[in-house]
């Protein structure tokens, strides 16, 4: 186990250096220059030029790539143009927002859809299955922004049962803790701000979650559907065990081992669709702060994203790697 | 086990198709074409495809006005929430700027189908490219091409770990605002998926007895690769590009909707008029709702037959 | 292993489940307490974040709207009017030449960190600004102290401007003096900005301690400015919390108001980017307030009962020529051709907010200045069309660039407003190149560097003096225009060194006929951006110049 930590871990150091090379040439291709990317729109002659010294840029091109890469391992992400402050500290502000968001959308689409895609696979053909399958090939193909618009229509303007944006209620005072929200409300016993900041999760979280929803259906489906044939289920029940016992021990576990895949599969996605819903709902996350950063053109804070997002999702696929050893014995041995 | 579990899956269907390959692949196609014929889903999804295709391509002839014409400007009033609904001279009523909805709607289906088939084939044609070599190195280049093959795939893992949204973001900040960037920035998106999915079918074929026969009979490598790996490999790869073509489409509004969509809004795409539309929801919901429809139907039917063929292609699933 | 995790898990699970049980009584409660009509909170949406909560580094509406609740300046204007009037200077005066200004300053007035407002603290602040270093000398960090009063101390660039502020004297407790080297138009109203409101003296202390550039390269915004509890001026508002990740800005009545107090206790700032986002928001009853209505709404938002005051008219929306970028601009034919192509009367019925008007000048007729004698050049298809073959542009084909993304007082909708022009200018014959640029910096930078042939841009006056406007873009070559032409520029420059305003507004409206008459760019409107409130809000007096103090804000 260990041993795959630490080669998954190495295995991270090229592909970290790869993205690097390519964003460093991104950056260097951009109108303009880094110059401009930092100073913005109102920069003179003069600032460019002391920010070109500042960066090095009169330097050769080997040496401006070691000290971007230096400052990238040493977190100095730079300055975001938007907001006059460091990126890795508007990170660490908002991450937790769309950790939340996307834990709660993940968890929609689990909770949701392994039962369904369960069941739908037991009542091949029934009525279930028959509704489980179009929706999942509806939710693919509906436009998440639009989804995203739709539910804040129906839910929070015209039937006002959640808030139609934020985070947090304007009168709520929560005490920050963690930055969690839902967390600090439990931590410090103020829960009434835990639920709060839960109903401000679960529209943009519902509409988040629907791709996940959709793919998790069809998979857990396609695969339980796969297992239930197999010879070790055949196996088990004729040698007379008990069905509860054969579904989960057998059919549910070996039927998983896809949809772990899935879920880790499905981070890149989330956070694409993070910068959607979180704009139509005003969510103060990483997501809408790309949205503003695209917007304005604020390339630090790009820049830092997409390499603290690779990141991120290796580091996920680390843990589907090590819970698809957990639940599969058989990989525990390669 | 591969640092992208992501792409196991593209992996397991690219599998799927060699296990129960036979030399020419013949057979396969006939059996799976007429499990298609069978499948309600797949037929559904033709006839949707067959719908849009041929509005694409007859449409434009067919409007009963120029779709950029402002001719009825005076009787709309986005300032005021006035907006005029479906009525006799206009089917689908008229947009913001005063201009046939009807007309509008059946020109950006044919701008629609452009961005979704361009920007698959740039998709297609560069991830064929990388996974061909890719896989060609690694069935039959020996120690040192798997090596290659190696390299090549940690870039595309690299491709792979970035969101798609973001990747088009950044080329469309590169190359400035325009219809080809639309259709780069989500060809590229697809270029991974493409590579792998070739990649992995050429691996499965790679062991297949006709391979190590061709092999043992003195087949020069690169005939064997041309002529009888690639062939044989193609079913996914047919099949996710039709997949390929509904995310497109999505994704192509999605880019609308931040901005970032073509910048001459006057040639109407589905994308952009849903984005710009939404503006006026309250007062106008309809004129978000046609092109919403309309790309939503449109990827399902994509969707649909994509799906079918997956299905027919794997007997593990069929019905 | 796996026994401690489950019950670690049991535990959070058991917690959470207890936090919302006893939660859905108490959410209950509050929403019980929403109607009751002693609502002690005030929330007001922006379309986007403040930039710092110091004013004096800002230069964009969205922090000026937080910072006027807590800052006041020497002059202000009048409660929803344009006229000057004393603010923590209760009268002013200046010598003839228009270069000393005495400020006879208000008593009583408290700062927030309980330091007491007298002449001494009003030039620490001129000083302050006036011997900033480093990052703080950098346009985009002092872009007004700059228009005002030029440059520094000592100038690090040289690109900054002279220094035009020589010293601030404090005659006695209550009077203090202000000298600049040279009169200007930009005097007394830049006096009101909230750019140069008065802080603390003590908190101006804490201010020098911080560098506004933390790693040398980009500019960093000082820590003061990004939390609360540094900052203090003396507005009816304290400002108690920034909370960045929840986008909003809270702001408590402060108590030791020299003035009337507010009339509500809590105000609180929250950020919603989108249109959409803030009309639904209000719909859906979670905020009390916001700005930048879409034109669409106001409709809506008045049948469903809503309060929706009409802002008087202080901007100006305009179509840009660069004639650098393309030739056949420098022909005033062409210019003409495209002027009268265009059917503004279209663009203010349709699209602009109602209560907008057909510009004819590059001035609002609300500002002492306008001229009604300047040439007029009403839509004509036909004439532009001739007008083209006059010059023998018959096949002129332009690029015209327009901002995606944005919304602006003086342009609700972009991107429409482009459609209906492009279309107007095709009718009579010119082929339209569009180009579409996210605003900032993209649009911003071409505009201003003159490599958009045509371009849409609009001022919102910061005070009422037409030098405001005209002098913002004709007072010498400038690359947005890319023409020189010493009768135009003479005409503007005469006004600005005028020391009397009614010898200024004479010389202005000389200078608006002779810009007319070159037709540098097409004027089209001038409207009143829309702001809407909750149905059980005491709107504040609405102000032309956005400036609305929302302690005058109360609930029905």
């Amino acid at each position: 186990m260990l041993r795959l930590v630490v080669r998954r871990l190495l295995q991270l150091i090229p592909t970290l250096l790869g993205l690097s090379v390519l964003l460093f040439l991104w950056l260097d291709r951009l109108p303009g220059g880094p110059a401009s990317a930092i100073l913005g729109e109102k920069a003179t002659e003069a600032e460019v030029a002391r920010i070109n010294r500042a960066l090095g840029l009169d330097q050769p091109v080997y040496v401006q790539y070691w000290r971007f890469l230096k400052r990238i391992v040493e977190l100095d992400l730079g300055t975001s143009t938007q907001t006059g402050q460091p990126v890795w500290d508007e990170f660490v502000l908002r991450f937790p927002a769309t950790v939340e968001l996307s834990l709660l959308a993940i968890l929609i689409a689990v909770a949701v859809g392994v039962p369904l895609g369960y069941f739908a696979a037991r009542n091949r053909g029934g009525w279930l299955d028959v509704t489980a399958v179009s929706g999942s090939l509806v939710g693919i193909c509906i436009p998440v922004f639009f989804l995203a618009l739709i539910l804040k229509g129906i839910f929070a303007v015209n039937l006002g049962i959640f808030p139609s944006y934020g985070r947090q209620d304007t009168g709520i005072d929560a005490t920050s803790v963690t930055g969690f929200a839902v967390l600090d409300g439990v931590l410090t016993g103020e829960f009434d701000a835990s639920w709060d900041a839960i109903m401000h999760l679960i529209l943009p979280a519902v509409a988040l979650a629907s791709i996940p929803l959709a793919v998790i259906v069809r998979m857990t489906r396609a695969s339980v559907l796969e297992v239930q044939d197999e010879d070790y289920v055949r196996t088990a029940e004729a040698k007379g065990l008990k069905r509860s016992v054969v579904r989960s021990r057998h059919v549910l576990r070996n039927a998983m081992l896809p949809v772990v895949t899935a879920v880790g599969l499905l981070t890149g996605s989330l956070l694409s669709g993070a910068v959607l819903t979180e704009s139509v709902f005003s969510f103060g996350g990483i997501g809408s702060f790309i949205r503003t950063a695209i917007d304005a053109r604020d390339y630090p804070v790009l820049v830092g994203f997409i390499m603290f997002i690779a990141m991120v999702y290796v580091l996920i696929n680390l843990l589907v790697d090590l819970a698809y050893s957990l639940i599969d014995p058989r990989v525990r041995v390669h | 086990m591969s640092v992208a579990t992501k792409t196991d899956k593209i992996q397991r269907l690219a599998e799927l198709t060699a296990v129960k390959e036979t030399s020419t692949g013949a057979s396969l196609w006939r059996e799976a074409f007429r499990r298609l014929r069978r499948s309600k889903m797949a037929i559904i999804g033709a006839i949707v495809i067959a719908v849009f295709v041929v509005i694409a391509i007859v449409g434009p002839y067919l409007t009963p006005y120029a779709p950029t014409a402002q001719t009825w400007r005076g009787e709309v009033f986005p300032n005021r929430g006035q907006f005029v609904g479906p009525r006799g001279d206009n089917w689908f009523g008229l947009d913001h700027l005063g201009r046939d909805m009807f007309s509008r709607m059946l020109v950006g289906a044919r701008q629609t189908l452009l961005v979704g088939v361009v920007s698959t084939l740039i998709g297609l044609a560069a991830g064929f490219l990388i996974g061909g070599v890719s896989g060609a190195f690694a069935t039959l280049g020996g120690e040192s091409g798997r090596r290659v093959d190696s390299v090549i795939m940690r870039f595309i893992d690299m491709m792979l770990a970035l969101p798609s949204l973001l990747l088009a973001v950044s080329i469309a900040a590169v190359m400035g605002q325009s219809l080809t960037t639309v259709m780069i920035a989500v060809g590229v998106v697809q270029v991974p998926v493409f590579a792998r999915l070739l990649r992995g079918a050429m691996l499965a074929q790679g062991g297949a007895d006709y391979v190590l026969a061709a092999k043992s009979l003195g087949v020069r490598k690169r005939r064997i690769v041309i002529s009888q790996i690639v062939p044989n490999s193609l079913s996914p790869v047919i099949v996710q590009a039709t997949l390929s073509l509904a995310t497109a489409i999505i994704e192509a509004a999605a880019l609308s909707y931040l901005g970032l969509g073509n910048p001459d809004p006057a040639i109407p795409e589905w994308g952009v008029m849903l984005a710009q539309a939404q503006r006026f929801f309250d007062n106008a919901p309809m004129m978000a709702v046609y092109p919403a429809v309309g790309i939503i139907i449109t990827a399902l039917g994509f969707t649909l037959l994509g799906e079918a063929m997956r299905e027919a292609l794997d007997p593990k699933l069929r019905g | 292993m796996r026994i401690v995790k489950s019950r670690a898990a049991r535990a959070i699970t058991a917690a959470i489940a207890v936090g919302l049980i006893a939660t859905g009584c108490s959410s209950e409660r509050d929403n019980k307490s929403k109607g009751d009509g002693d609502k002690d909170t005030f929330v007001f949406a922006g379309a986007g974040d403040p930039g710092s909560l110091d004013p004096a580094l800002a230069s964009d509406g969205e922090t000026f709207r937080v910072t006027r609740q807590a800052f006041e300046a020497l002059l202000e204007h009048e409660s929803g009017g344009t006229k000057l009037v004393g603010g923590l200077a209760e009268t002013w005066s200046s010598n003839d030449e228009g270069t000393v200004w005495t400020f006879n300053l208000r008593k009583g007035v408290k700062f927030h960190d309980g330091e007491t407002f007298n002449a001494a603290a009003v030039c620490a602040n001129y000083d302050h600004w006036f011997n900033w270093k480093g990052t703080y000398q950098s346009s985009a960090v002092s872009y007004y102290w700059q228009t005002i009063m030029g440059g520094f101390a000592k100038n690090e660039d040289k690109e900054t401007p002279k220094a035009n502020y020589k010293s601030c004297t404090a005659k006695d407790e209550h009077t203090a003096v202000i000298e600049v080297k040279e009169p200007s138009a930009n005097l007394p109203g830049g006096f009101s900005l909230q750019a140069l409101a008065i802080h603390s003296p003590k908190a101006l202390k804490e201010y020098e301690k911080q560098d506004a550039s933390a790693k040398g390269d980009a500019i960093t915004y000082p820590k003061y400015s990004q939390e609360a509890g540094t900052v203090a001026g003396t507005g009816p508002y304290k400002i108690v919390k920034w909370n960045k990740g929840n986008k909003e800005v809270s702001l408590e009545r402060f108590d030791d108001y020299w003035g009337d107090k507010a009339k509500i206790k809590n105000l609180v700032f929250r950020t919603i980017d989108t249109e959409e986002g803030r009309r639904q928001a209000l719909q859906a009853g979670d905020i009390d307030g916001y700005d930048l209505v879409a034109p669409a709404d106001v409709k809506t938002l008045e049948e469903q009962g809503y309060v929706v005051p009409t802002r008087g008219v202080f901007n100006l929306f305009y179509v840009g020529m660069s004639q650098g970028a393309n030739k056949a601009l420098k022909k005033k034919e062409v210019r003409q051709a495209i002027a009268q192509a265009i059917d503004k009367e279209n663009l203010v019925k349709t699209q602009l907010p109602e209560g907008g008007k057909v510009a004819d000048q590059f001035m609002p007729d609300t500002i002492a200045g306008y001229s009604k004698n300047v040439t007029k050049y009403p839509f004509d298809t036909a004439k532009a069309k001739g007008l083209l073959k006059k010059a023998g542009e018959e096949n002129l084909e332009i690029e015209f660039c327009y901002p995606t993304e944005v919304t602006r007082p003086y342009m609700p909708a972009p991107q429409d407003l482009f459609e209906s022009m492009k279309a107007d200018l095709e009718k009579a014959g010119i082929k339209v190149k569009p180009k579409a640029m996210k605003w900032a910096p993209d649009y911003i930078d071409a505009t201003e560097a003159g490599s958009c042939a045509l371009h849409m841009l609009g001022w919102t006056g910061d005070f009422n003096d037409g030098y405001n406007f005209i002098g913002t873009w004709f007072a010498g070559y400038d690359k947005q225009w890319g023409f020189k032409n010493d009768k135009v520029f003479d005409a503007v420059n005469a006004g600005s060194k005028l020391g009397k305003v009614e010898e200024r507004v004479a010389a202005y409206e000389k200078a608006n006929e002779a810009i007319m008459d070159y037709l540098p760019g097409v004027p089209i409107s001038s409207s009143p951006p829309a702001i809407a409130f909750a149905k059980n809000v005491n709107p504040p007096n609405v102000s032309p110049l956005t400036q609305e103090v929302f302690a005058e804000t109360s609930f029905k």
